[in-house]
Parts: C-alpha cells; structure tokens; sequence
C-alpha cells in the first residue's frame, strides 16, 4: 500500500505524518499524530463531530481525503486551550452546560471559533447556522446556542483568544 | 482493499486517464464519495485528485460567468458576481459541507442531493467538459443523460449574469430545521420585461432522477404578470408530467400534493 508523506501544521506545530491511500484526516489525526480530540461520529458527514479548521475554515475531517492538508494548517480542539487556561468557548461551554455526553462538543467546539473567527457578533440566528451541520443529541440545542452568544461577548474572537 | 489515489496537475491529463479506467472515481470536494470510501465501497478502486489552478477559477465571459468546476459553495457565496446563486449555495450541506462540497459534485451528485443545481437549471446554465475546448452542453441536455456523462471530466459551469439578482428565487423544502436535506427544492428564473414575465424557467429537485425542467409550469406562465389568476394556472400543473420519486423523506403522493403549495408561496415571494 502506498505511504504519502504529509507535511503540516496542526495548531501551530510542524507535522509530519504518512497518509496511506484513502485514508480520510480524521484517522491520521487520530492515529497518526495522536490528536484524539477530533471524534468519529458516523464517517458520513452527518453529525459533524469530526469538524475541523483547515486554513481557518470548517471542514469534515472524516470526508478529507488526509494527504489533501499537506502544506496546509489544521487546528482542532486541542489547540484551543493555552498552558492552564482554557479558551473562553470552552468556558461558556461549561458555564452553559452545553456539553452533557460531551460526544458532539469538539466539533461544536470548532463549528463556534470558525463563525467567531469571522464574525465576533454573531446573532442567534448567525449562531443557529453555524452549528446547522452539528448534531447534538443530548442538549436540544439551546445551552450551545447561549454558550456561544456569551463567549462571543467576552471576547473569545480576539486572536489567540 | 484501499482506493489508489492518483494526482493530476492537468485536468485534461485527467480525462484521458478515466476514459480508460472504469473503475477510477474524480474526487471533488469529497463530501459525497468520501462517505463510499470510508464504507469501503467495491465498485471503484481509484481516486483522481484534481490540483489543475484553473478549475478554482472564477472568471467574466462575456454577459456570462465561467465557475470552474472545483469551486466550492463558500466561495460562490463569497463571490460578488454571484449573489444570484447564494441562496441556492446556502441551502447545501452546513458550513463545513459548504467549504468543500463543489458545483461539478453537486451537479452530478444523485438525489437527495443537487440543491445548487437545480437553481443552475433554472437560471439556464453551461456545462463544459475537459477536451472539447470551450464547447458548452445546455444544462437541460446534460441533465437529460447524466448517467452516460460520469466517464467525462467537467471543467466549469457558465452562468448568465444576472442583471436583477432577484430575477432567481430559490425554495428548498426540508422537514428538518434550520438543515436537512431536500424533500423538494424550486428554483424560478422570472426575468422582467415590462412588468410581464419574459422567458421563464421553473426547475424542481428531488421530484425525479435529476433537476429538471417543469415544462408544464413554464407554459402557464410565460408572458403573465405573476398575477393571482397566473400563479393559480400554474399550480394547478405543478406536476403534470413529473413522476416524483418516494423515498425515506416522502412518498410520491406527498410530493405531488405539497408541490403546488411550495410553488404557490415561492411565485407569491412568500418564501422568508
């Protein structure tokens, strides 16, 4: 089976990692750099568990074709939290109880910095849209939408933040 | 076994490799046939990475505008000569499908798919292949025989520019909300022409194998003005001649008795 060498930056850091033919990014996130973050839900694009940022924007891990990232930056929920501190999504998350299963969160996670990224105040319906492809099936949805709302009044759409 | 997956820097390089091997699939964005390759689907063996430039094109041409096939719906969103066509990119997939999903896959992707291009069938768009140089197929015409066209490498879309954006409306009927998938969608093309509508197009999706073209629904309008008693002829043959699929989503009785309704408030620009 053909090897690929894959070179790229995963939350700042250089990576290195053979992608092996049809190998989607989930998997060598997983197994082949270690980053357990990203979660295989159901591998069809539905539930939106595996979402990632590659060059900033959201994307499926599980529909990726993984040597496609080569050269490219891909940041996931591992990136989120700096030293001690955790990022102040992660934050409201909490304060909200927006996670109950926990499943769904990093790819919600991630659905919510993409939207904050590019529009720091968001409204409701901004917010409904951007988790639109994320299934929760634990919170109905509301403690997520408020937790978002509050970390984008606290400012977590600063750069670093 | 896992899929081979080949990379190609030149589209036409491209064509001529899959006219030779049945078994090699184009990979687009991936959001349609990754999900085979992650089932370990059988029937192909080979993926085609596209890296050709010019396929991520967007380009003017004249009174139309050339999309390359790889385009994504984020970027038609983006696209300030295509605020025509957001509604329709919109309705695709959430934003993490929209980044990656493209307008060649969704023009050839199978039902319940094919949001964006039921709205390019109705705005009467071009389809252009790689190795027939800057030849055009009607969209009609290549919705018409689809199934032959899956050896053939599409390269871009040509669109009409659209003097009134609003010209294009665009309903997508789902029974999941904000997202799901289509249970129908509408797109109507009702250029302006002294108040009278001049040259309309109606195109359904999900209500047969492909978009398609609702002749009947055209007949009854052209030349009205959008009126009530025009709008009521036209809902009364929302279906004539239409074999609308059942599925998981809905049977064909149901299409066929929700049709008229949807048709009703997209012509009415009831449709916020």
């Amino acid at each position: 089976m053909a090897q690929k060498p894959v070179q790229f930056t995963l939350n700042g850091e250089d990576k290195a990692a053979f992608a092996s033919d049809g190998q989607n990014l989930l998997d060598m996130l997983r197994r082949g750099v270690g980053d357990l973050s990203p979660k295989y839900g159901c591998g069809q694009g539905a539930c939106g568990a595996c979402t990632v940022l590659i060059d900033g924007e959201p994307c499926l891990s599980c529909l990726t074709l993984a040597e496609t990232v080569d050269g490219k930056d891909v940041a996931t929920t591992s990136g989120l939290s700096s030293g001690s501190g955790i990022h102040p999504l992660q934050d409201a998350f909490m304060r909200n109880f927006a996670a109950q299963c926990g499943y769904c969160t990093p790819g919600m996670l991630m659905a919510a910095k993409a939207l904050l990224d590019r529009n720091p105040q968001p409204s409701r319906d901004d917010v409904v849209e951007a988790i639109s492809g994320n299934l929760c099936r634990c919170t109905g949805y509301e403690p997520i939408i408020n937790a978002v709302l509050e970390a984008s009044r606290s400012g977590a759409s600063q750069p670093n933040g | 076994m896992p899929v081979r997956v080949e990379t190609f820097s030149q589209v036409e390089e491209a064509a001529r490799a899959l006219s030779s091997n049945q078994k090699a699939r184009i990979y687009g964005g991936g959001t349609i046939l990754m999900r085979s390759v992650n089932e370990g689907d059988q029937s192909f063996d080979t993926l085609f990475r596209l890296t050709d430039p010019t396929l991520k094109d967007i380009r003017s041409e004249g009174d139309r505008v050339l999309i390359g096939a790889a385009v994504t719906m984020a970027e038609i969103i983006r696209h300030r000569d295509l605020s025509f066509l957001a509604d329709a990119a919109r309705a695709v997939g959430g934003p993490a499908i929209r980044t990656t999903a493209t307008i060649a896959g969704n023009l050839l992707a199978p039902p319940p798919y094919g949001d964006l291009a039921t709205a390019l069938v109705a705005l009467g768009a071009e389809v252009r292949f790689a190795g027939q140089g800057s030849a055009n197929v009607p969209i009609d015409e290549f919705m018409r025989d689809r199934e032959s066209r899956k050896g053939s490498v599409v390269t871009a879309v040509s669109v009409p520019r659209l003097a009134d954006p609003t010209a294009l409306r665009f309903l997508k009927v789902t029974r999941v909300k904000p997202k799901g998938v289509a249970l129908m969608s509408i797109a109507a093309l009702l250029p302006r022409a002294g108040g009278r509508i001049d040259g309309f197009r109606i195109a359904y999706g999900n209500m047969g194998p492909t978009p398609l073209r609702v002749a009947a629904v055209e007949r009854a309008l052209e030349g009205s003005s959008l009126d009530e008693a025009g709008i009521t002829r036209a809902a009364a043959v929302a279906t004539e001649g239409l074999d609308p699929p059942t599925d998981a989503l809905a049977s064909a009785w149901y299409r066929r008795e929700v049709a008229p309704v949807h048709l009703r408030r997209l012509l009415l620009g009831q449709t916020g």
